[in-house]
């Protein structure tokens, strides 16, 4: 099985689907004759032609009103937003178009999209780059909201993605374009949304997590078992709207205890919403409160201090132990 | 003198427009001032024409009463842009896609859209969204500008296939200040795509006159911009109207690429029936100036002139008109209620387990 980076298997995923559905197209800035910023759509051009992946002017509002047109027409647009802090220009598309289409037609019309960002600290990009802006969309029905955390995953999920009939807001993580490789298997398989995985199991308690954070979740896992013998079960979300109760739930009812670890700020976000499924699913079999692990209610703080501002994996030990002292 | 030099320094560097005046095919008399651009349409076509805008106006105000009894939802009057909204919609074929701002209901009607949905579409009724298979229309935005960028997209999708259909969009004199109204011109002029921009300038935006909407002299001119032909029509004449769209459309067809029409024309009555008092923001008097202008009046002028209406013929189509929205009201009130679990089907293709759940919970309340 080829090894990829996540970058590639995302570039993958739409060169399987642009070859299997004619009606898919890829589209943004910078995607066509470059390849896009991180090369994400390279050779995507070359291979499918200009009508199908396409430059756009400089405009996200424009490339998400143009994804809406074509979807109520039968295409699947992909529609890459250049970086997550550019999503503001287009929300009117992505959180208030594209979702309400099936609602306002009573199902006649539909918004197939997926809107692609970047986005994730870690990598010192510049302002309003790389924030963790999933909770504006989370929050709103008729949009789906997917955050994979490696190659295999990624491509999968992006598949699925590309097929849903409703629309997809695909998070990729910068610090995870690069930075590991993994297998994925060529030609086409998928990864279904709404489910989250148990990526390392274990009886004492859970923590739930997704994107970069998984590795950060990973890493404190194995310093907690190193450390106390602590046995800690981790859950890539990989889903973040709609959330896999099912799976939390009967997570947290086998250890009792949790954390919730992300890299969004620590109000309102999904952290607070999975806390919530928590209380109204599992209540009684908790042994103490569940704890938030989350950067302040802050906006991202690029650059200099960003190493501090993100959760590490000390951090996620700490609260680990604190849960289990309760 | 020096002041002079100084003013000239830039030469052909400085961008200069020429004032402009709208395409008129009738005068406010109803006499033809444009012979070379008279439509090649048949007398009964231009019945047709006077028909449509007649039903429109009894519609409108039979609508504006039934909003006032409480009967319908949101509701924007048309009376005094019919000329504008049944001259264009008369230009296209039937498989060209009309994408409406919230006061262009007469043209999805006269593209094929019930009535009855309309009604129920502004009482918030899920079917009113559910547009026949073979109506090519959107539904009635709200947020002011979206529909022309989605109008790039449904014109490249036409271009994509290959098929000779246009997509056209409406806004208002305060839809082309939007961000999306230069975004959307933009896209369609740089991929030549086969789309329709129509700005029906009434004015006001609410109660923002156009003065205080821009500083350009005309919104035709902010096609300049993105390189998109671009012309300003007297939109009280359905004939000027029908002529510039049907133009713009063959043009589009031809792969010659988008079209700008700004259509001047006035609102007769209130921005919406949720409250807007137009005696706080316009003259008292002001309306009656349009008594003369407005696009019945002319058009009923010139077709008489010519024999081809008459009172009979008027009244015949006001009692059409009335039955058109007796009936189409009382098949809105009588249509079955919409449920919780209606919406909650709606969000999803398929509706998520959390989502299920929640449907059960309201099943059991009885919603």
């Amino acid at each position: 099985m080829p090894q990829m980076t996540m970058v590639k298997a995302i570039n993958d995923a739409m060169r399987v689907e642009l070859k299997r559905d004619p009606n898919v197209m890829v589209f943004g800035e910078d995607v066509g004759t470059n390849g896009g910023v991180f090369r994400a759509t390279d050779g995507l051009q070359k291979e499918f032609g200009e009508h199908r992946v396409l430059d756009t002017p400089l405009a996200e509002s424009g490339i998400g009103g143009l994804a809406v047109g074509l979807a109520v027409q039968g295409f699947r647009p992909i529609a890459e937003i250049q970086f997550i802090g550019f999503t503001p220009e287009a929300f009117d598309s992505i959180a208030v178009q594209a979702p309400r289409m099936r609602y306002r037609s009573g199902g006649r019309y539909s918004a197939p999209i997926v809107f692609r960002t970047p986005f994730g600290a870690g990598v010192k990009a510049p302002e309003l780059h790389a924030d963790s802006l999933e909770a504006w969309l989370t929050k709103t029905p008729g949009i789906k909201v997917v955050c994979p955390s490696n190659p295999y995953d990624a491509k999968g999920l992006l598949i699925s993605a590309i097929r849903d009939n409703d629309p997809v807001f695909f998070m990729e993580h910068l610090k995870l374009y690069f930075a590991l490789k993994g297998e994925v298997p060529e030609g086409e398989y998928t990864v279904p949304i709404g489910k989250a995985n148990v990526v390392r199991e274990g009886s004492d308690i859970t923590v739930i997590t997704y994107g970069a954070m998984v590795h950060t979740a990973m890493k404190a896992a194995e310093q907690a078992e190193k450390e106390r013998g602590t046995k800690v079960e981790v859950i890539d979300l990989r889903t973040l709207s709609p959330l896999d109760v099912e799976t939390i739930v009967s997570s947290v009812e086998k250890t009792g205890r949790a954390i919730v670890l992300q890299e969004a700020p620590y109000s309102a976000g999904v952290a607070a919403d999975v806390i919530a499924l928590i209380n109204e699913h599992a209540i009684l079999k908790l042994e103490a409160p569940v704890k938030r692990v989350t950067p302040p209610d802050t906006h991202l703080a690029y650059q200099l201090i960003e190493d501090q501002w993100v959760p590490d994996a000390a951090r996620v030990v700490k609260a680990i132990n604190e849960v289990l002292d309760f | 003198m020096a002041k002079t030099k100084q003013r000239n320094m830039f030469g052909n560097a400085e961008v200069r427009l020429q004032p402009i005046e709208p395409f008129a095919v009738l005068s406010v008399e109803g006499k033809v001032v444009n012979k070379d651009a008279m439509p090649k349409l048949s007398d009964e076509q231009l019945r047709e024409l006077m028909r449509r805008m007649v039903f429109t106006r009894v519609w409108d105000q039979r609508a504006v009463n039934l909003a006032r009894q409480g009967r319908l939802g949101f509701y924007a009057p048309v009376s005094g842009q019919e000329a504008t909204m049944i001259g264009s919609e008369f230009a296209l074929n039937k498989d060209d896609f009309i994408l409406p701002g919230y006061r262009d209901i007469p043209q999805l009607y006269w593209h094929g859209y019930p009535m009855y949905q309309a009604f129920l579409w502004s009482k918030g009724h899920i079917h009113g969204g559910q547009i026949p298979e073979d109506v090519h229309v959107l539904m009635p935005q709200i947020i002011i500008g979206a529909q022309y960028v989605q109008t790039s997209g449904v014109a490249m999708a036409f271009k994509q296939r290959g098929e000779k259909r246009v997509a056209i969009t409406f806004t208002g004199d305060g839809g082309s200040s939007q961000g999306d109204f230069y975004e959307a011109m933009n896209f369609a002029g740089v991929y030549k795509l086969p789309a329709i921009f129509v700005v029906q300038n009434n004015g006001y935006a609410i109660s923002t006159p156009f003065k205080k909407q821009t500083n350009a002299a005309s919104i035709a001119q902010k096609g300049v911009a993105a390189g998109v032909r671009s012309i300003q029509v007297d939109g009280f004449d359905v004939l000027a109207v029908y002529q510039a769209v049907h133009d713009a459309a063959e043009r589009a067809r031809n792969g010659e690429g988008p079209t700008l029409i700004e259509a001047i024309n006035y609102r007769l009555g209130p921005h919406s029936m949720s409250g807007d008092d137009p005696t706080r923001y316009r003259a008292k008097d002001e309306p009656s100036e349009y008594d003369e202008k407005e696009p019945l009046v002319r058009f009923r002028r010139y077709l008489e002139s010519k024999g081809l209406w008459t009172e009979a013929d008027e009244n015949q189509v006001i009692e059409e008109a009335k039955q058109a929205v007796t009936d189409a009201i009382k098949k809105a009130e009588s249509y079955e209620k919409m449920t919780v679990d209606q919406l909650i089907d709606a969000m999803y293709e398929v509706t998520p387990p959390h989502l299920e759940k929640q449907k059960a919970e309201f099943a059991k309340e009885g919603k």
